[in-house]
């Protein structure tokens, strides 16, 4: 008799996920939306049919995006497509490409904010998907990374509401203090295109951090920074030149040759599938520090604290690693 | 300070723009209200039909916004509404120069003459979100302090800039003076027709492709609130206006029942442009800009300082749904009803390969 009491809404397209009961009608609620009444499946399916509650539940999914009954946050950020969508295909990338492993969880808290700082590799940002996948699959709190991407990718049509649908935003200070003090975990990655457009001479070599603009975010908000290595990233796309004078022509901040681009065209986009390993290193506590955020020696200092750990940190992780393209 | 007045309600206010729409019902309100003495309302044109009834216990005076010098000093006016703003260039009536004179130069002459006005204790101006700009580095939700990156292309955007320049002037000049400046999220509601309005209520509706800008609205009754809040009581500053929330393009159009055809953004630019030099400028650079950046606000110091908010976006647009619902192509009932049907087909198809095997 479960069949018929059962809300159709709440199924999960995936069963990575389970919806609790009724958090789809009190979220449409609390941003002033009434969802429609459910209606009650006119056959009503045996228990333990699989494969009726996948149509049911992706159905009820299309009729809920055609009709609009979706909530997005200020930052445009769509957690229900993130979830049905986003989340299982880079899931497959994530497992089955690129066969990642995590380590240092305990170290992302399991609420509240966290500022992830990364290094960055890969032609195109493809560890920062790989990052926030990594958290939201194998964190026991599946929490959301909220990217902060360079204006670039909010310049490119599809790519920038991509971007924002998957909880993305501008790299800027006063979104990233926004979704600290909002309890998010934000993920930045301050080498920016210094670290993605580097030749593969280069690879694991952290490029400059910028000003520190992510310290004083975490500075004023005295969020713990979660220093992040990735290895793997470097790989995908091994960038043996950099074809200045066309970045400059089509207003990239580099152009990025490989064995594979742009020689054999959209082919050359697929990545290599590397090892990919992401540790998660110990918190650096900043809230004994929030008057200090305009102080440049307390903002260099850490940055370059946060550096060094990241640095180590990768060296370990290569040392585990000694074949990149190994099981 | 007015003779025996520690209150801060003014005894004569001048509403300015009550020949339209927003202007109309706001003079109308602070005439109902028996705490103000006398509304006066200011406007070169003629009320509409539609508005004119409301105009009732509002004094009229046909003058122009900038030529009120003399009025302000004569009457002994307390406060001011600047409400005469055009917000899209209409080419019956001079197009955009005609829009750029009202708005910019009849603010700065407004302000000009209150200034010399003696006895004015309280402005309050109407802005807009606009005067955010339009910039790809724009932060995602700007507070009042969110200094434009980018000037913006559309023509309203410029002139809110102008203006909000202007009163910043006229603060400085007149630091007696409670001046407020709402920036006002654009108007939705069951009755409000504006350019977003008439908008939504196409049946196909041109979007921007590959881009689902982020929106707010603001109930044009929260709008009069807020308004009336303004010149009874005192809010000295800058305030964001909006409800609530947000609603990205694509799903404010899908909720409305609307269907949207994604149009290339230089294309569309251009259109506009060619549109415009034939005569059809109902849609400019400011909506462009609106629908590639999208916009949104913080509402906190509006909810802090005027204890009271807005509702919500989402429920300001259901409104807005509601009035406008015979119109929509795809309805809430229709799409149940096509997910009813197809999940009993699926479920007829596997019930009898089932029996078969």
């Amino acid at each position: 008799m479960t069949g018929s009491a059962e809300r159709r809404d709440d199924l999960p397209l995936d069963e990575w996920h389970e919806v609790p009961a009724g958090a789809d009608e009190d979220r449409a609620r609390s941003n002033g939306h009434r969802p429609a009444e459910p209606i009650a499946p006119a056959v009503p399916d045996r228990s333990g049919d699989v494969w009726d509650r996948r149509v049911a539940g992706g159905l009820a999914f299309l009729r809920r995006r055609l009709a609009g009954d979706y909530e997005v946050d200020e930052f445009g950020f769509d957690p229900e497509l993130t979830e049905a969508v986003f989340h299982p295909l880079l899931r497959r990338l994530y497992r089955d490409w690129f066969r990642t492993e995590v380590t240092g969880l305990e170290n992302v808290p399991a609420d509240g904010a966290g500022l992830v700082v990364g290094n960055h590799s890969g032609a195109v940002a493809l560890d920062a998907l790989i990052l926030s996948t990594a958290l939201h699959h194998e964190h026991p709190d599946h929490r959301y990374l909220r990217l902060l991407a360079a204006d670039l990718v909010f310049r490119m049509p599809v790519i920038s509401e991509l971007a924002r649908k998957t909880g993305g935003t501008v790299a800027c200070n006063p979104d990233a203090e926004r979704l600290l003090r909002g309890g998010e975990l934000v993920g930045v990655f301050p080498e920016g295109f210094k670290g993605i457009g580097k030749l593969y001479s280069d690879r694991y070599k952290l490029q400059r951090f910028g000003r520190g603009g992510f310290v004083s975010a975490a500075l004023r908000t005295g969020t713990p920074i979660i220093p992040v290595a990735i290895v793997g990233g470097e790989e995908i796309y091994p960038m043996l030149a950099d074809l200045k004078p066309l970045a400059r022509l089509l207003k990239l901040p580099y152009f990025p040759v490989t064995p594979t681009f742009p020689w054999l065209g959209p082919l050359g986009m697929v990545p290599l599938p590397s090892k990919w390993l992401i540790e998660f290193c110990p918190p650096i506590p900043t809230a004994h520090l929030v008057d200090s955020a305009d102080d440049p020696l307390v903002v260099f200092n850490l940055a370059d604290q946060v550096r060094e750990t990241i640095q180590q940190t990768l060296h370990q992780l290569l040392e585990r690693r000694p074949d990149p393209f190994g099981p | 300070m007015t003779p025996g007045g520690s209150s801060s309600l003014p005894g004569v206010v001048v509403v300015t723009g009550v020949s339209r729409y927003l202007g109309a019902h706001v003079a109308a309100r602070l005439a109902a209200d028996a705490r103000i003495d006398r509304v006066i309302g200011v406007d070169l044109a003629e009320p509409g039909p539609e508005v004119a009834a409301l105009l009732d216990q509002v004094e009229r005076i046909r003058v122009d916004a900038g030529a009120v010098g003399g009025l302000l000093a004569d009457l002994d006016v307390d406060a001011v509404v600047h409400l005469a703003l055009v917000s899209a260039p209409d080419p019956q009536q001079g197009g955009r120069a005609a829009m750029k004179e009202q708005n910019v130069i009849g603010t700065m002459q407004l302000l000009a003459a209150c200034q010399r006005a003696p006895r004015l204790r309280k402005i309050v101006v109407r802005s807009s979100t606009a005067a955010y700009g339009a910039s790809f580095r724009d932060p995602a939700v700007f507070t009042e302090e969110t200094e434009p990156r980018e000037v913006p292309r559309g023509g309203f955007g410029r002139d809110i800039l102008d203006i909000e320049g202007y009163v910043r002037g006229f603060r400085r000049r007149r630091p007696d003076v409670t001046a407020t400046v709402l920036r006002f999220a654009p108007f939705i509601g069951s009755t409000a027709d504006t350019t977003l309005t008439r908008y939504f209520s196409q049946p196909v509706v041109p979007t921007i492709f590959g881009r689902d800008a982020r929106l707010q609205f603001l109930h044009f009754d929260d709008a009069l609130e807020v308004l009336h809040r303004s010149v009874v009581e005192d809010h000295p500053g800058t305030y964001n206006v909006a409800g609530p929330g947000v609603l990205a393009l694509s799903q404010a159009i899908r909720r409305a029942g609307r269907v949207a055809v994604p149009v290339l953004e230089p294309g569309l630019s251009g259109a506009i442009a060619l549109a415009r030099a034939l005569g059809y400028g109902r849609y400019g650079l400011d909506q462009v800009d609106l629908f590639v950046h999208g916009r949104v606000v913080d509402t906190a110091r509006l909810e802090r300082e005027y204890g009271f908010t807005p509702r919500s976006t989402a429920a300001a647009f259901d409104d807005f749904i509601r009035a406008h619902h015979g119109r929509a192509v795809v309805t809430r009932e229709q799409l149940a009803a096509a997910e009813q049907l197809v999940l009993d087909r699926i479920r007829q198809v596997r019930a009898a390969v089932r029996e078969q095997s």
